[in-house]
C-alpha cells in the first residue's frame, strides 16, 4: 500500500490535516461552536466556486475566503463567541453566494468542471499531488502551532470568560484567532475529506477526546491523535475495499471512535467510582 | 429558463407591469405560489427553531435528505420514501442528542456535527454505488425553484396547511418547554415528547419542501427571517407574525428579482433576509 | 498601606443612568466586609469597578495602592451564578490550575510544574474539596461547586477577594459553612475580603464591616452603625424598620421595590 505515491501522499497530507482538525475540534466542541466549523467547510466551497468564476487559484480563494468569514462570524458575536443563530444566518447567505458563483461558473465554463465541485465537497485525498501536500502540510503546521501557542488562555476564556476578563485574558481577541484558525483548518481540511465531510473529522474524534481524556491538555493530546488515527484508518479501509471512498470511510471510523468512547463512558460511569 | 423574448420585456419601472409580467407566465405563478407556502412554512416554525436554539439541527435536516434520496435511487425505492425516511431518522437521532437539563450544548454540538457527516458521507458513498451523478445533489441543495409544477404548488400548500395547524395546536406547551424547560415539565408538559415532535416536523416539513425548492433556500427561510424577528420583538405572537411577514417580504422580491435579472432566485433571497438581518443588527454595535 | 480598597466621592455610570454616586470608603487588610442592597442598587458594579472592569465617572479609587485594573494578579474573583455546561467534563482541579496559570500562552509543559501541582492541592485541602475535585464540575452539587471556585479565586494567594453572591444556590447548613470558610480564609490569610449578598443574615456573625448600596449611593460601617432604620431609612428616602429577632437575626422592612433598569447584560 505504501509503495504507490498516492497513498504516501495521502498518509502525509491526512496526518497533518488530521493532527489540525483536532486541535481545532477539541476547542470547537467544547465552546459548542461545531455549526462554525460547518458553516466555514461551506464557505470553503464557496470561496473555491468564487475563485474559479473569477480565474483566481482555487486553493488561494478557499483559503482566503473561510479564514475571512471565520473571524467576521467572530466580530458579529458577542465576545467572538458567535451563537448558532449568527453563524446559521452568515452560513445562508454564503450558501446564496455560492448559488450565484456556480450560475456565473457554469455559464461561463464548459461542464466536466462538475468534477471540481465533487472534489470540494467530498475531498481528493487520493488525487492530490507534491505541490496538494506541501501546501496542506504547511498550513496545517501553522494551524498547528497557532492552536498550541493559545491553547491555555483559550481553554481559560472558553470555560469561564468572566475569571478570564477579570485576569486580563484577551477573550474576544482569542475567539477572533480561534475562529480564523478554524477557517484555515476548514480550508485545508476540504482538501482532505471535502467541505461536508470535514465535519466528522472535527467533531467526532475530539468528542470522543473529550470523553476520555481526564485533563484538558491530554484531551488537546488524544483529540489529535484519534484524528490521525482516523484518516489512516480510513485510508486504509478505502485502500483494501473498492468501493468505499476515502472520506466516507474516516468519517465512518471517527463515528465509530465516538459512539465507542461514549459507550464506554457511560459503562465506567455505571460501576460508579466515586 | 427560457422566455419568451416577445412577451419578456424586462423592468420597466412601472409596478404596475411589472407585476402583471409577473404573473403572465404560469411557471412564475406555480413560484410565486410555491414560494409563499415555504416562506410562511418555514417563518413559522423557524421562530421556534430559533427559539430552541437548534439551528444546527435544522440544517443537519435539511441536508440528511440527501442520503436519503441516495440510498432510495440505490435500493430502488420511490425517492419520496428516502426522503421522509432520512428526515425522520434524522430527527429521532438528533432528538436523542438534543441538550437536556443541566446543558450538554457541547456534546449536542458534536454529536449533531457527527449525525450530518455519516449522513453525508453515506450519501457520497450510495451516489458512488450506483454510479449515479451528483446532479442530485446539486437539485437538492439549490433546488428547481422556476421549473415548479402545479401538483407540486398544490402539494406545498397543502404542507404548510398541515403544519400550520399542528404548530397551532402544539404552541402554547411547545413555547413554554422550550423558554422553560424545567418549570414547563413541573407543570406537567411533556418537554421530551413535544422536543421530539418538533424535530420530527421539523423534518417532515423540511423533506417536503426541499424537494421542491430546495433545501438551502428552505434553511435560508427557516433561519434568517426567524433571527431577524427575534432581534426585534420578544413577543411571541408578534415575533411569529413578524418572521412570516418578513419571510414572505425577502421570498416574493427575490422571485421578482431573479426574474427581472440574470441571477438565480437563491442569491436574492438569501441575501436580501441577510441584508434586512444586519440591519436589523447595526445600532447594537 | 494596609488598604486593599479605597474610594472617594466615586460614582459610575451604565449607559446614561448613574448608578451610584458621592461614594466613600476604606477595606482593610484582613477585613471581611459585607457588600449590601437591593437588586440593581449596583453591587456587582462596585466590583467591577475594583476589578478595573467599568472606569469610574467621578471620583478615585486605589485598590491594593494602585489603579483599578492594574492589581488584578493579587486578586481572587468569584463571579455570580457561573453556569458550567453538563456535558463538558473539566475537573474542578483543572478549573483550580487555569485560576494560576490560565492566562500564560501555550500550554504546561509536562514534567515540569510539580509545585503548581502541589500549590493546587494544597488550596483545594483548605477549602474542603478534595474528595471530589477529580470529578467533572458540572456533576457536581451547588456547595461543592462553589467551594471549588472558591479554591480557584484563592490559588494565587490573592490579597483581596471578590465574591459575587457567593451563597446564592446553596442551603442553609452550605450557607453557613462556606460563610465559616470565608471568615477563616480571611483571618488565616489575612485576605480582604468584599462579599456581595442580598441577605446580610448567613453571613452577619461573620462580618467586620458592611456597604450597602441604596438609593444612588453607598454607605460603610459596622453592621450596628449601617443595618440601622435611622441610616437606611436615610439612604433609601423612605421609613424604613430594621427588627432584631429574638435569635439574632436581621429583618429590613419597608425597602421600595427596585426600579427597573436595563443593566449590562451578564453571561449568565
Amino acid at each position: 500500500m505504501l509503495a504507490q505515491e498516492f497513498m504516501r501522499n495521502a498518509l502525509v497530507a491526512g496526518t497533518f490535516v488530521g493532527a489540525a482538525c483536532g486541535l481545532i475540534g477539541y476547542f470547537l466542541v467544547l465552546r459548542a461552536q461545531v455549526f462554525a466549523s460547518d458553516a466555514l467547510s461551506h464557505v470553503a466551497f464557496t470561496g473555491a466556486l468564487a475563485a474559479a468564476a473569477f480565474g483566481v487559484d482555487v486553493r488561494v480563494g478557499l483559503l482566503a475566503a473561510t479564514v475571512a468569514v471565520g473571524i467576521g462570524i467572530g466580530a458579529i458575536g458577542e465576545r467572538a463567541h458567535a451563537d448558532d443563530v449568527t453563524i446559521g444566518t452568515v452560513f445562508a447567505w454564503i450558501l446564496g453566494l455560492g448559488v450565484l458563483f456556480l450560475a456565473i461558473f457554469t455559464t461561463e465554463s464548459s461542464a466536466g468542471n462538475g468534477t471540481a465541485a465533487v472534489r470540494v465537497l467530498f475531498g481528493s485525498l487520493l488525487g492530490l499531488g507534491r505541490g496538494d501536500v506541501e501546501l496542506a502540510t504547511a498550513v496545517s503546521a501553522v494551524a498547528i502551532a497557532g492552536v498550541v501557542a493559545i491553547a491555555r488562555p483559550l481553554l481559560f476564556a472558553s470555560l469561564d470568560p468572566l475569571v478570564a476578563a477579570a485576569r486580563a485574558v484577551p477573550v474576544t481577541l482569542l475567539g477572533l484567532l480561534f475562529l480564523g484558525l478554524t477557517g484555515l483548518v476548514a480550508a485545508e481540511a476540504t482538501q482532505a475529506v471535502g467541505a461536508l465531510l470535514l465535519l466528522g473529522l472535527v467533531a467526532a474524534p475530539s468528542a470522543a477526546a473529550h470523553e476520555l481524556a481526564r485533563g484538558p491538555y491530554a484531551g488537546l493530546a488524544l483529540a489529535a491523535a484519534l484524528a490521525v488515527g482516523c484518516v489512516w484508518a480510513g485510508l486504509a479501509l478505502s485502500y483494501e475495499i473498492a468501493r468505499l471512498p476515502p472520506s466516507t470511510a474516516i468519517v465512518a471510523v471517527a463515528a465509530a471512535v465516538y459512539v465507542a468512547a461514549a459507550a464506554a463512558r457511560r459503562i465506567r460511569g455505571a460501576r460508579a467510582f466515586t | 429558463m427560457t422566455t419568451d423574448a416577445a412577451v419578456f420585456q424586462g423592468l420597466s419601472w412601472n409596478l404596475a407591469s411589472d407585476v402583471r409580467q409577473l404573473f403572465a407566465f404560469h411557471f412564475m405563478v406555480n413560484a410565486l405560489v410555491a414560494g409563499t407556502a415555504v416562506a410562511v412554512l418555514a417563518g413559522s416554525i423557524g421562530w421556534f427553531m430559533v427559539l430552541r436554539r437548534q439551528t444546527f439541527a435544522g440544517h443537519t435536516l435539511a441536508v440528511i435528505a440527501f442520503p436519503g434520496a441516495a440510498g432510495a435511487t440505490l435500493a430502488g425505492l420511490p425517492l419520496l420514501l428516502g426522503y421522509f425516511g432520512a428526515c425522520v431518522a434524522g430527527a429521532i437521532a438528533l432528538a436523542g442528542v438534543a441538550a437536556g437539563r443541566g446543558g450538554g450544548h457541547s456534546r449536542e454540538s458534536a454529536a449533531t456535527g457527527t449525525v450530518q457527516a455519516v449522513g453525508l458521507g453515506l450519501g457520497f458513498l450510495f451516489v458512488q454505488l450506483y454510479h449515479g451523478l451528483l446532479n442530485g445533489l446539486q437539485a437538492l441543495l439549490f433546488g428547481t425553484f422556476l421549473g415548479i409544477t402545479d401538483v407540486q404548488a398544490r402539494t406545498l400548500v397543502a404542507v404548510t396547511a398541515v403544519t400550520l395547524v399542528v404548530l397551532a395546536l402544539a404552541a402554547r406547551p411547545l413555547f413554554f418547554a422550550s423558554v422553560d424547560a424545567d418549570v414547563a415539565r413541573a407543570a406537567g408538559v411533556p418537554v421530551r415528547a413535544l422536543s421530539l415532535g418538533f424535530l420530527l416536523l421539523l423534518g417532515l416539513s423540511v423533506a417536503a419542501t426541499s424537494q421542491i425548492t430546495g433545501a438551502l433556500l428552505v434553511f435560508a427561510l427557516l433561519v434568517t427571517p426567524a433571527a431577524t424577528a427575534h432581534r426585534l420583538t420578544s413577543r411571541p405572537v408578534a415575533g411569529l407574525a413578524l418572521s412570516v411577514v418578513l419571510g414572505l417580504a425577502v421570498t416574493w422580491l427575490g422571485l421578482a428579482l431573479a426574474y427581472f435579472s440574470i441571477y438565480p432566485v437563491g442569491f436574492w433571497v438569501t441575501s436580501l433576509a441577510f441584508g434586512a438581518y444586519v440591519l436589523v443588527r447595526l445600532p447594537r454595535r | 498601606m494596609s488598604e486593599a480598597v479605597r474610594l472617594e466621592d466615586a460614582s459610575v455610570e451604565l449607559g446614561r443612568r448613574v448608578v451610584w454616586e458621592h461614594v466613600s470608603l476604606a477595606v482593610e487588610r484582613g477585613e471581611l466586609v459585607a457588600v449590601l442592597g437591593s437588586n440593581g442598587a449596583g453591587k456587582s458594579t462596585f466590583l467591577h469597578v475594583v476589578l478595573g472592569l467599568l472606569p469610574l465617572r467621578g471620583g478615585t479609587a486605589r485598590v491594593l495602592g494602585r489603579r483599578p485594573g492594574e492589581a488584578n494578579a493579587w486578586i481572587g474573583y468569584l463571579p455570580q451564578r457561573r453556569h458550567f455546561d453538563g456535558s463538558v467534563r473539566i475537573r474542578g482541579v483543572d478549573l483550580v490550575r487555569l485560576g494560576l496559570d490560565g492566562a500564560r500562552w501555550g500550554v504546561p509543559l509536562p514534567g515540569r510544574g510539580s509545585e503548581a501541582r502541589a500549590r493546587v492541592r494544597e488550596v483545594i485541602d483548605l477549602v474542603g474539596a478534595s474528595a471530589y475535585a477529580e470529578r467533572p464540575i458540572g456533576a457536581l452539587s451547588g456547595g461543592e461547586q462553589q467551594r471549588l471556585l472558591i479554591a480557584q479565586a484563592l490559588v494565587r494567594r490573592p490579597r483581596l477577594l471578590l465574591l459575587d453572591e457567593p451563597l446564592d444556590s446553596l442551603d442553609l447548613t452550605n450557607q453557613a459553612s462556606v460563610a465559616a470558610l470565608v471568615q477563616r480564609i480571611c483571618r488565616e490569610e489575612g485576605v480582604a475580603v468584599l462579599l456581595v449578598a442580598h441577605d446580610a443574615n448567613p453571613i452577619l456573625g461573620y462580618l467586620d464591616r458592611v456597604v450597602y448600596f441604596a438609593g444612588g449611593t453607598a454607605v460603610a460601617g459596622t453592621p450596628g452603625e449601617v443595618i440601622t432604620g435611622e441610616t437606611l431609612s436615610r439612604l433609601y428616602s423612605a421609613p424604613i424598620e430594621v427588627l432584631r429577632t429574638g435569635d439574632g437575626r436581621v429583618v429590613v422592612v419597608g425597602v421600595p421595590e427596585a426600579p427597573f433598569v436595563h443593566g449590562r447584560r451578564h453571561d449568565d
